[in-house]
């Protein structure tokens, strides 16, 4: 404190450090956040189900997804990323996992919603394994915060099957 | 600013941030605005500046006695001996 600049640089560091604390603070609190979301997704409809040139399945259909994920918010959210996957068995891999469709939610007003869309990136399968398989639709979300760690996780809902022919 | 004035100064800047910390953090959080916690803690930080940076009058209630002018002449600074100076081993 032995001069004004030695004060002011004083002062500067140490609410800078008092600042990172408060940081790290924040994000610990979205621990004690319960959240309950929901999703549902319906596959309206197979629009074509075909086998390329090069041997490999592809499909699009067209899905109705709706959700409810506004507990996931907390003050230190800064945006959700959700995107839906598509799961299955193959005898090349024991798990595949296709993305088909995301989105960026900026505010809990916009976290309960439905959609009606087809799929944003291509279901191509590595093989022609997909005639009469089932798969799984897996909601995923990321909650990313403002500051501090970001939480995954996901909804799995099962039940849906391929055509057993090409179309 | 004098020693006293110091002290109290680094005092009250480590006090005035903790406890803006301390308030801004719970008003975020009460409240579900981060925006709310980082204006708060900027507030503090710029009245904390204010009233402990600048050298204001009653940081300085106990002044240095610095010695007069007129005292100082009657205790003429002592010459500086340099040839007796050398190494203390010859004799």
């Amino acid at each position: 404190m032995h001069s004004f600049g030695y004060r002011l640089n004083g002062l500067l560091t140490f609410s800078v450090t008092i600042l990172a604390i408060m940081c790290a603070i924040a994000s610990l609190s979205d621990n004690l956040n319960t959240p309950s979301p929901s999703a549902e997704i319906q596959v309206m409809n197979i629009n074509w189900f075909q086998k390329q040139p090069q041997g490999n399945d592809e499909v699009s259909l067209t899905m109705n997804i709706s959700a409810d994920l506004q507990t996931l918010f907390t003050w230190n959210t800064k945006q959700l990323f959700i995107f839906v996957a598509a799961e299955y068995e193959t005898p090349k891999n024991s798990l595949n996992q296709v993305s088909l469709w995301d989105a960026i939610i900026p505010a809990k007003e916009h976290a309960k919603f439905w959609i009606h869309t087809s799929n944003k990136y291509r279901f191509v399968d590595q093989g022609n394994n997909l005639r009469g398989k089932e798969f799984n639709l897996t909601l995923h979300w990321h909650v990313m915060p403002k500051t501090g760690k970001m939480f995954a996780d996901k909804i799995v809902l099962t039940g849906y099957s391929f055509p057993e022919e090409y179309r | 600013m004098d020693w006293q004035g110091q002290k109290l100064a680094e005092q009250i800047m480590q006090v005035l941030l903790l406890v803006f910390a301390v308030v801004s953090l719970v008003a975020g959080y009460v409240l579900g605005s981060f925006q709310t916690m980082m204006l708060v803690y900027a507030g503090g930080v710029t009245l904390t500046t204010l009233i402990t940076v600048p050298n204001w009058p009653f940081f300085n209630r106990h002044p240095l006695k610095w010695l007069d002018p007129g005292e100082a002449e009657k205790y003429p600074k002592p010459q500086v001996a340099v040839s007796s100076k050398k190494k203390g081993t010859k004799k």
